[in-house]
């Protein structure tokens, strides 16, 4: 078995790596972090483990080499402590976004100055539908982002194609108050969070740069992203409208994505004609590793929208995670990620 | 059941199994899009049509 660590496990994300992980058949779970935790079972801030394993929480000082490392602490910690890191383990997988972007110009514009661009460089984007082949070799890989993740699934086999005005995507992505973390806030406050409908960024979301890194590989793109929390607890939901430089038809959709996705193991089209579920519904997809994808062409313009939907804390991160955990270790692709999620719920 | 062909689903172009013993007017579940299908010929071409739908009120 291999021996992998979670640094970083009191969060929501760090908690689905680690449910993940407990039920994986290739790995053994070491040590699971926390500072403010350490010493006290997984379950106090998991409580969905409870009686599920016998970890406790360590602290990060005294973490122990493992296999595989994951980072699942706030942006800038892993940078920020890369040198105490690296001596850690052979291969590390971050989840946070220290190490996605490969463009020094666009961290900077997003997240302030690299501190440590030489560590980034050794890095490799870990979305498998985008980068699989690269992620099979790499040794230190960091996932995407959630919002980033549905968006550029929904888009990416148009760009692909270059069937997509490339400065005239708007994509507009719902999501659930899991994005904000473990911590609260005035704003994730009961009164405050319950029942809205907030634009909390309705443009210059950080994830706009690393869409554009993965769909810049197919011409010069520029994405208009907008994010809305919902009344919702998992789930990221992207509604993205594309304008199309040549007509399609339905047909002629229904082959791109069949063509780019059938492969795929985690990626489902959706889009039928009847019943209550006709487009991807986040909460059907609560807990799995799926992102499932759906689309209606505008019949008076060459307008295509394209619904696209996944679990933010697990195709958005920690399954992300473990599918590229696979790759990297030459595992079947889909190990430990089978949950096909609950209905209803 | 032993599966006599597989036929186009004309909602999503996907491929809908039949089976040897289908009849005219049987309906069936394109796999992919879900559509309701409705056998209208079995010779000489099997053909398949999109089922009428009950229209839903989706408060537009």
């Amino acid at each position: 078995m291999t021996r992998v660590s979670i640094l970083g496990g009191s969060g929501y994300g760090g908690g689905e790596l680690l449910r993940i992980l407990l039920s994986h058949p290739h790995v053994t779970v070491s040590q699971v972090t926390s500072r403010g935790l350490a010493g006290k079972s997984v379950g106090r801030a998991h409580p969905n483990l409870r009686g599920h394993t016998g970890l406790k929480f360590s602290d990060p000082g005294d973490l122990q080499p493992c296999d595989l490392l994951f980072l699942a602490m706030p942006h800038g910690k892993a940078s920020g402590s890369w040198d105490d890191l690296e001596p850690l383990a052979e291969r590390f997988i971050d989840l946070s976004a220290d190490f996605r972007l490969d463009d020094a110009e666009s961290y900077a514009r997003f997240y302030g100055t690299h501190p440590r661009p030489d560590v980034n460089s050794t890095f490799t984007y870990g979305l498998a539908e985008v980068n699989r082949d690269a992620i099979r070799g790499a040794s230190r890989v960091a996932t995407g982002g959630c919002n980033a993740t549905v968006s550029i699934l929904a888009l990416l086999p148009f760009f692909e194609q270059g069937l997509v005005h490339l400065d005239r995507t708007v994509i507009d992505v719902k999501v659930g108050s899991s994005e904000g973390g473990a911590d609260p806030n005035e704003g994730s406050h009961h009164p405050v969070r319950s029942g809205t409908v907030r634009p909390y960024r309705p443009t210059g979301h950080r994830h706009t740069a690393e869409i554009e890194m993965i769909l810049g590989r197919h011409g010069a793109a520029r994405v208009h992203l907008s994010v809305t929390a919902i009344e919702m607890v998992r789930g990221a939901a992207a509604l993205a409208h594309i304008f199309l430089k040549e007509t399609l038809t339905e047909r002629d959709i229904w082959g791109i994505l069949r063509a780019r996705y059938d492969d795929e193991p985690f990626v489902r089209i959706v889009s039928e004609r009847t019943g209550v579920y006709r487009f991807p519904e986040p909460k059907l997809l609560a807990g799995t590793n799926y992102c499932d994808i759906g689309f209606e062409l505008d019949a008076n313009s060459e307008r295509l929208v394209v619904v696209a939907a996944i679990d933010n804390l697990v195709k958005g991160s920690a399954g992300q995670a473990v599918q590229a955990m696979n790759l990297m270790m030459g595992w079947d692709e889909t190990a430990g990620l089978g949950f096909p999620g609950l209905h209803p719920i | 059941m032993p599966v006599l062909t597989t036929i186009e689903c004309p909602v999503c172009w996907g491929g809908v199994n039949v089976s040897a013993d289908v009849m005219l007017s049987e309906l069936l579940d394109c796999g992919d899009c879900g559509a309701e299908l409705e056998v209208t010929a079995l010779s000489p071409a099997l053909q398949l049509a999109e089922a009428p739908m009950s229209a839903e009120d989706w408060g537009e």
